[in-house]
């Protein structure tokens, strides 16, 4: 009865989740990815699974079995042995066996871990878009030093090109997730993290934000749309020809506490990224003390100089907030 | 004035919505009736003298079981309450606002309010048995956990109708639970509540690896003591090294909100990131702390129910010293995603595929336990069969998530979610339940109905399966964790409905067990033998329940199981290696009002701090010095059990026999 | 009817002159015996609680070192401290832990008197400790140098004063023991108790010398 029993509800697990792959209707996002990243990543987690199933498997068949064969049953001729406690043969196998899959398991995530280091640029002949993001309380405010221009809550960008993504929160600690181009980073105050990811092919992806951060995070959910450089140039003269310039009161007004809706704008305010960041970076400690990765910091001092030199050429410094310390983090990067 | 009064109840008291005004309604009716049965029978007394200042383990760990029962039940009604929102996309029973404080509140109750306490009511109640021990090292102590626990937990409670529920999360994340973004005083009831009762399982964690390392029945040598009595010495060695990690964040937080200090905050050089680290080098630890002594129940009644001895002794016990000790090195899997570098991500994955190693050996070795032994499934025994299976995918699953680059695919979505339920339903609650089954009897002195416990059992697996295992792929189908609403065009709402009717089978499940326990109450067969599941330790030696003293005289110990091997000896038809002992008197200790008076003023005292009105704080801490001078200034704190007496209840007791 | 084989090692002993007055009588040895070994027990279980304690200090140690740069534009550690009276009050405790050492040589020669005048000493070098450590709050919370200016001096202030929180702790307890120590003269009980506070006190000694190096050394270095 109790074999039955356990399979019967292993098989009934099983059929479950079948059933309910199928009923979603299509693949989920993350084993559907559409990107190199969000492709490395599914080999990964299709990878991983197969080395635990090897152990898992037998494992579930063999407690099947046993269950099965031991059970108290007048006229069961299975053997019992109330004594038998030790065998080394035996324990040394099964110490053996999780040894051997989970250094096969260590060296795979090893070489992941640095393959799908967030920070490193993503192999392409063509040069990265840089795209800044800031978490806010509950919206996210995208900007594109390159373009000049910003938008709320959903993102445009070039199929087949790497975007670098830098990304920050002026809020509470939020996540960057983009699930068919690949994996998540967290947009923490006064740090800047990159995260390079790339569309392979047209769509409107879904983004989120992962992490809670108090009453409407559910409602940070944006789209990101990946279309052709031609489309993508067009967007953004559609949006420097339309829009309106974001200013300095408009993001303080745009960073307060609530939702908003999607919203584009022809220009923001230079350095806005680096000010946001230095507004939290620790003063006395040089910069980016926050538990990020040096390399990361440095990385983005250098990207931080080069916009920097790029604004300087630019008129007019429209910048209230924290002027100082921009110059400040403009030192550091250069003694570097 | 009158107006006044009506601003200030408005603010005090949770108001604006008809579920929390029948919560309010309910509880105010079972405190009348509660009362009033009281008075009635005339039993304040005996309440007072049998319960509320009594030392004794075994009724100190009853009322940790009775507790962690009422708090199951309001852990499960939250999650009931959170699966009913998003069963289906854009549902408007519960507003975020709520819904941010249920998902908090469930997750801070199941692990805190329910899964310790019962895991210390299962310590309190078989620990000194099993290792042949009149009572745990220090009475008063474990008493003043108990009530530290109690009070702690009925202050987090109250949040729910007075002041408003803390809304940031079960580990509450700095800066999200820093004033600047949660001014209610949630947060506050917050850091009381789980303050005072962690003080209380720092004392438990002390108490306990004395009462192991000292107190064990002459001639019990380490390497013989029961299994379960190993897993509570290896999660107790995790409680006390984790523990005052969390004593320092929770103080730290509460001077961030309460002096304005800048530990945790985005301004004046405060470090979030800091609490995250802090908090998850306690949180880590902890879920092992829980699911340890799970590990050391399944092998007391694999061992039992399967009639053969624990297989791979040695392996075990190292398996789980290995467990304890990695589990400190591992914090940082939960949040791979912050972008700490390659080498930090590589580092910390690795270890924390480590402790996948030890727990398959121990896998291993239960399923040689029951490998050429004779499997008998009663209710005990099917909790712990099923919890393999699901254990092992959970650990799977684990595993998977240990992979630091996956893991930024699967963080902080449903995935996470249905992981972490899986170990710790399918690993520790299935534990806990598996061990409340099997010393039941020797609680109470008789066994739960079988048969509803069939059913419930049932109605736990299956519903177990259906909740849970539709979560990974909407994890994987990028739904993610916290989210109150969704939309109809994101294809989540068919799992979502099918995960909520597992949630609802669970939740009839429990309903069974209630339902169990009432019934074997009104029908139950007194176990007059005092071993009636035919078991291997000590525990099972003595009557059910066990008299005060626990031993009449204390066991002489040759051997690993060694009432077992006792029986055995006696079926053989050979004489027991034992000597019978003349009876002495026994030292006992008195009861104390102490720990529950002091409790009541580490109550008060954390009212004032949530509410910042000193005229509680101040009352309420010197209430706390008073009762720790008194103490220390009481020396007739112990008596002797004559052995007249003694004689009388043995003969009372065995009598029946 | 005692026999010494008896073995009951469970119970908080304790001394118990009232409760057992009918079966006291020959049974002084056991009692002694099993009386050592409870309070040995209850030692132990002190140990244990030192170790948590140590836990906590390290975590405040460890936040202290993670946010002693984050000085928010106010006062530095070097523009802060004020070494002489650091070093005097590192003395005084220094001195302290000696004078409880001395009282529990004077405990086991069994001399009451010298081990509550011992305890007196420790627990006015005590007193002035925590009382300079009030003093030199009081005089940076003047300067303007409060628990909520910087994240470095929320770390100071949390750190310095839960150690200085525990030394007055300590303090009750001492005053509390002497009396104790008056009324019921060397006991076991008592005795056990003298011990236990005096590891504590050089617990809190050692600490002390941390936060003397950690803090204040490196601070004005």
């Amino acid at each position: 009865m109790k074999k039955r029993s356990v399979m019967k509800r292993i098989t009934a697990a099983f059929m479950l989740t079948l059933t309910m792959v199928l009923l979603s209707g299509c693949n989920p996002m993350v084993l559907d990815p559409k990107g190199p990243v969000g492709d490395s990543q599914r080999d990964l987690i299709w990878i991983s699974t197969l080395l635990c199933a090897i152990i898992i498997v037998p494992v579930l068949i063999l407690t099947a079995v046993i269950v099965w064969r031991y059970r108290d049953k007048p006229g069961n001729k299975a053997a019992y042995k109330p004594k038998w406690e030790h065998s080394t043969k035996l324990e040394t196998i099964w110490w053996g066996i999780p040894i051997v899959i989970i250094v096969i398991l260590a060296v795979v995530t090893v070489r992941y871990t640095y393959h799908l280091e967030p920070s490193k640029p993503l192999e392409s002949e063509k040069e990265p878009l840089v795209i800044e993001v800031t978490s806010l309380d509950w919206k996210w405010l995208f900007t594109y030093p390159e373009q000049n221009i910003a938008t709320v809550n959903y993102l445009k960008f070039p199929e087949d090109r790497p975007i670098e993504f830098k990304l920050t929160s002026d809020a509470p600690m939020n996540s960057f997730w983009i699930p068919q181009l690949g994996g998540q980073i967290y947009t923490m105050s006064g740090m800047a993290m990159t995260l390079f990811l790339q569309a392979d092919e047209p769509g409107v992806y879904y983004g989120a934000g992962a992490n809670f951060t108090g009453k409407d995070f559910g409602k940070m959910r944006f789209d990101a749309t990946a279309t052709s450089e031609e489309e993508f140039a067009a967007w953004v003269q559609e949006v420097k020809g339309t829009g309106t310039e974001l200013t300095m009161d408009g993001y303080g007004k745009l960073a307060e506490q609530g939702t908003a809706e999607i919203q584009s704008f022809s220009g923001y305010p230079q350095g806005l990224f680096n000010s946001i960041v230095n507004k939290y970076a620790v003063p006395g400690s040089g910069g980016h003390h926050h538990g990020g990765e040096s390399t990361e910091s440095a990385e983005y001092s250098k990207a931080s100089t080069d916009e920097a030199k790029s604004t300087a050429d630019d008129q007019e410094m429209n910048m209230d907030m924290d002027a100082e310390m921009d110059m400040d983090h403009e030192h550091h990067a250069d003694h570097e | 004035m009158l107006e006044k009064i009506k601003e200030f109840a408005g603010d005090f008291f949770v108001t604006g919505d008809p579920l929390i005004y029948g919560a309010d309604v309910s509880i105010a009716l079972a405190l009348i009736s509660i009362i009033t049965v009281l008075t009635y029978f005339k039993k304040w007394g005996w309440l007072w003298r049998e319960w509320l200042t009594t030392v004794d383990h075994k009724r100190i760990g009853i009322m940790y079981i009775i507790a962690s029962i009422l708090m199951l039940f309001r852990g499960g009604v939250d999650a009931l309450l959170m699966r009913t929102q998003i069963a289906l996309p854009d549902v408007h029973f519960l507003e975020p606002e709520h819904y941010n404080q249920i998902f908090t509140t469930h997750g801070v109750i199941m692990i805190l309010f329910m899964a310790m306490p019962l895991m210390f009511g299962l310590f309190n109640i078989v620990v000194p048995l099993q290792i042949g021990a009149r009572d745990v090292a220090y009475p008063f102590l474990n008493s003043l956990s108990f009530w530290m626990f109690f009070f702690g937990a009925m202050l987090f409670n109250m949040s729910f109708v007075i002041g408003g529920s803390p809304d940031a999360g079960w580990l509450s994340y700095a800066p999200l639970s820093e004033l600047s973004h949660s001014p209610g005083v949630g947060q506050d009831f917050y850091i009381w509540g789980i303050q005072i009762s962690g003080i209380g399982s720092l004392a438990t964690g002390i108490n306990f690896i004395v009462t192991i390392l000292k107190m064990r029945a002459p001639g019990m040598k380490l390497m013989q003591m029961p299994m379960f009595s190993w897993s509570v010495l290896s999660s107790c060695v995790t409680i006390i090294f984790a523990f005052p990690i969390l004593t320092v964040t929770l103080a730290l937080l509460f001077l961030d909100r309460y002096l304005g200090a800048h530990f945790f905050t985005l301004d004046g050089g405060g470090n979030p990131m800091m609490y995250v680290n802090l908090i998850w080098m306690w949180g880590h630890p902890e879920v092992y702390i829980v699911v340890l002594p799970a590990f050391g129940i399944y092998s007391e009644i694999v061992a039992t129910f399967s009639k053969k001895k624990l297989f791979g002794y040695k392996s075990m016990v190292f398996a789980m010293m290995i467990i304890s000790v990695l589990s400190f090195f591992t914090w940082l899997h939960h949040f791979f995603t912050m972008g700490s570098g390659a080498d930090v991500n590589a580092f910390f994955a690795i270890t924390t595929m480590l402790i996948a190693i030890p727990t398959g050996v121990k896998v291993f070795n239960w399923l040689f336990t029951m490998f050429r032994g004779r499997i008998t499934f009663s209710t005990p025994m099917m909790w712990t069969i099923a919890f393999i299976p699901c254990f092992v995918i959970g650990g799977m699953t684990g595993v998977l998530l240990s992979v630091a680059p996956a893991d930024f695919q699967f963080h902080n979505s449903y995935f996470l979610i249905a992981h972490f339920h899986q170990v710790l339903i399918g690993g520790v609650a299935f534990g806990y339940f598996a061990g409340l089954y099997y010393w039941w009897p020797k609680m109470f002195g008789f066994k739960l109905n079988e048969k509803l416990g069939k059913w419930a059992f049932w109605l736990w697996n299956i519903g177990f399966y259906v909740c849970f295992m539709p979560q990974y792929f909407l994890g994987l189908d990028g739904m993610t964790r916290r989210v109150s609403e969704y939309s109809w065009d994101m294809g989540w709402g068919p799992l979502n409905l099918v995960s909520t009717i597992g949630g609802f089978l669970m939740g009839i499940g429990f309903l069974f067990q209630v339902w169990q326990i009432a019934h074997s109450i009104k029908f139950m067969e007194r176990d007059t033998t005092g071993d009636p599941w035919n078991g291997r330790t000590l525990e099972w030696s003595i009557p059910s329940p066990a008299p005060l003293y626990n031993f009449a005289t204390l066991p002489q110990v040759q051997n690993q199981d060694d009432w077992w091997e006792d029986k055995q000896r006696k079926a053989n038809g050979l004489p027991s290696t034992k000597k019978p002992q003349p009876l002495e008197p026994i030292h006992m200790p008195k009861n104390s009002a102490i720990p529950f008076i002091m409790s009541v003023c580490w109550f008060v005292a954390g009212f004032g701090f949530v509410f910042d009105w000193l005229i509680f704080a101040i009352p309420g801490m010197i209430g706390v010095f008073i009762c720790l001078l008194a103490r220390s200034f009481s020396y007739d704190t112990d008596y002797y059990i004559p052995v007249d007496e003694i004689k009388r209840t043995e003969a009372a007791l065995r009598g029946a026999n | 009817m005692l026999t010494r084989k008896f073995k009951t090692r469970p119970f908080m002993a304790a001394h118990t002159d009232t409760a057992h007055g009918s079966h006291a009588g020959g049974g002084h040895g056991h009692d002694e015996h099993h009386e050592h070994e409870h309070e040995s027990m209850k030692t132990f279980g002190f140990w244990l609680f030192l170790m948590t304690d140590c836990i906590l200090f390290a975590t405040l140690f460890a936040t202290y070192i993670v946010l002693k740069g984050n000085t928010n534009g106010g006062p530095t550690a070097h523009e802060l401290f004020e070494m002489p009276g650091i070093i005097a009050s590192t003395f005084i405790l220094l001195t302290s832990s000696f004078t409880s050492g001395l009282a529990v040589l004077a405990m086991h020669k069994k001399n009451v008197k010298g081990l509550i005048m011992w305890l007196g000493v420790t627990v006015l070098l005590g007193a002035s400790f925590v009382a300079l450590e009030v003093t030199e709050f009081i005089k940076m919370v003047h300067e303007g140098a409060t628990i909520s200016t910087s994240a470095f001096l929320s770390g100071f202030f949390t750190l310095v004063g839960t150690h200085g929180l525990h030394v007055s702790l300590g303090l009750f307890w001492m005053i509390g023991l002497m009396i104790q120590l008056s009324r019921r003269g060397i006991t076991p009980v008592t005795q056990r108790k003298v011990n236990v506070i005096s590891l504590y006190w050089h617990f809190l000694d050692v600490v002390w010398i941390f936060v003397f190096t950690i803090v204040y050394m490196m601070g004005v270095m």
